[in-house]
């Protein structure tokens, strides 16, 4: 299994904010994408996960195996932890949430609705959904905001076992999770130029 | 797929999903109604069709903008998206989920109401059937309206200025469905119509629902 961006160029709203952006992986491996805020990490992620088309390239990898992890968690607050996660295994066709329940120590908040978590209780269980997806290639948008140290260590781990069982991770983060398997990629040089809106009415305008 | 019905009923049902908005609105327009037309009732039994589906509609017309905005604010909808279930089910998930909390309540509703309204013995069968064969098109075009507006703030004007054209066939079928049976004509014309518009929608929308919702995910 392999995951490929080849020749990206990506576009948020009128601005095209990435191009020429091309990278490979295989099982096992991880990218940790580095730069600025606004730099268009978040506008990658979603474009390599289907939700934005590339202006051009294209993005290969196979089919429904790709899970992504936003800023939002997509939790349900009136519903409880137990029942949000069995809502995404149900969707993903997982069987069970033991596991991810587990690996981030939810069993205790199994009954209480999300509404009452706080904001690392909420991560976390958004962290646990990607494990009842089952699928290879993670993709996450600064996944430890608002974790604190012991679960940011717990996360790590999650993600090294992941890459061990032949899984490929594409992260966002500004902090050292202290992967050996992971790559940095930092993103700034294929920034696109501030008048390369790819819109020629808009250059003209501004010329 | 069965899952996202199960999870939307259950939302719906717990506090603050505004199951029983639609349905007190319709109690609230249909009560008022004999206080503003005067208690005179052959005009009532006259205008009750109209006033039920009128009512029904505009009950319906309430709730729209919940069917995909809760899901795009607190991000479940991205991951819906990437998920295994394809966006059209999706959308017909949401639909059902709309009717049943929605429609359904409503239809079951109006026969009671419509007693409120004089309404005529030979028509409480139909008003039940022509909402319970009508309210299905409600809910999935209101769903694609929804679908269209779900990424602006403050989009449930837009949506109800989207919607309602497309509602208006839905309106003029249904409640002639039933003023005909009133004034002692066939009706079949008009409910097969009523039928043949509820199986158009339900076949074409959530193709086109679908397309919406991935422009708007961008």
């Amino acid at each position: 299994m392999q995951f490929e961006a080849r020749n990206l160029s990506c576009r948020r709203g009128d601005l095209r904010v990435l191009s020429g952006l091309s990278f490979t992986l295989g099982p096992g491996q991880a990218l940790i994408l580095r730069g600025p805020n606004g730099s268009g990490k978040t506008t990658l992620l979603r474009t390599l996960a289907g939700l934005a088309r590339p202006e051009t390239g294209e993005v290969i990898a196979p089919e429904d195996s790709i899970a992504y992890a936003g800023h939002a968690d997509g939790l349900k607050g009136q519903l409880t932890v137990a029942e949000n996660l069995t809502f995404w295994a149900d969707v993903f066709g997982h069987a069970g949430i033991d596991n991810a329940m587990d690996t981030f120590d939810l069993r205790p908040l199994a009954t209480r609705q999300a509404q009452n978590l706080s904001a690392g209780q909420k991560r976390r269980l958004g962290l646990a959904r990607m494990l009842v997806t089952a699928r290879a290639i993670w993709l996450m948008d600064e996944p430890t905001v608002s974790l604190d140290r012991a679960n940011v260590k717990v996360f790590a781990g999650m993600i090294e076992a992941h890459l061990a069982a032949g899984g490929i991770a594409v992260l966002a983060t500004h902090i050292d999770l202290g992967l050996p398997a992971a790559a940095e990629f930092d993103i700034a040089p294929y920034r696109a130029r501030p008048d390369d809106t790819g819109n020629p009415f808009l250059d003209e305008a501004f010329a | 797929m069965i899952a996202l019905l199960r999870r939307d009923l259950a939302l719906a049902l717990r506090s603050g999903g505004g199951f029983g908005l639609s349905l007190a609105f319709f109690l609230i327009v249909v009560m008022f109604v004999p206080f503003g037309v005067g208690p005179d009732s052959t005009t009532l039994a006259l205008i009750a069709p109209g006033i039920l589906w009128i009512g029904a509609l505009l009950a319906c017309l309430l709730s729209l903008d919940r069917i995909f905005q809760l899901d795009y604010e607190d991000g479940s909808l991205d991951l819906l998206a990437t998920s295994p279930l394809p966006l059209e089910g999706i959308v017909v998930m949401k639909a059902l989920a709309h009717w049943l909390t929605t429609g359904l309540p409503l239809t079951l509703a109006a026969p009671l109401l419509g007693f409120l309204l004089n309404l005529p013995d030979a028509a409480y069968l139909w008003v039940f059937l022509s909402l319970l064969v009508g309210t299905p098109a409600l809910s999935c075009l209101g769903a694609f309206g929804a679908a269209i507006t779900v990424g602006l703030k403050r989009g449930g004007l837009l949506l109800s200025l989207l919607v309602l054209p497309l509602y208006i066939p839905t309106l003029i079928f249904g409640a002639q469905s039933v003023v005909l049976v009133v004034r002692g004509l066939d009706n079949q014309t008009a409910f097969v119509i009523l039928a043949a518009i509820s199986l158009f929608t339900f076949a074409l929308v959530p193709f086109a629902a679908a397309r919406a919702l991935k422009v708007n995910l961008k």
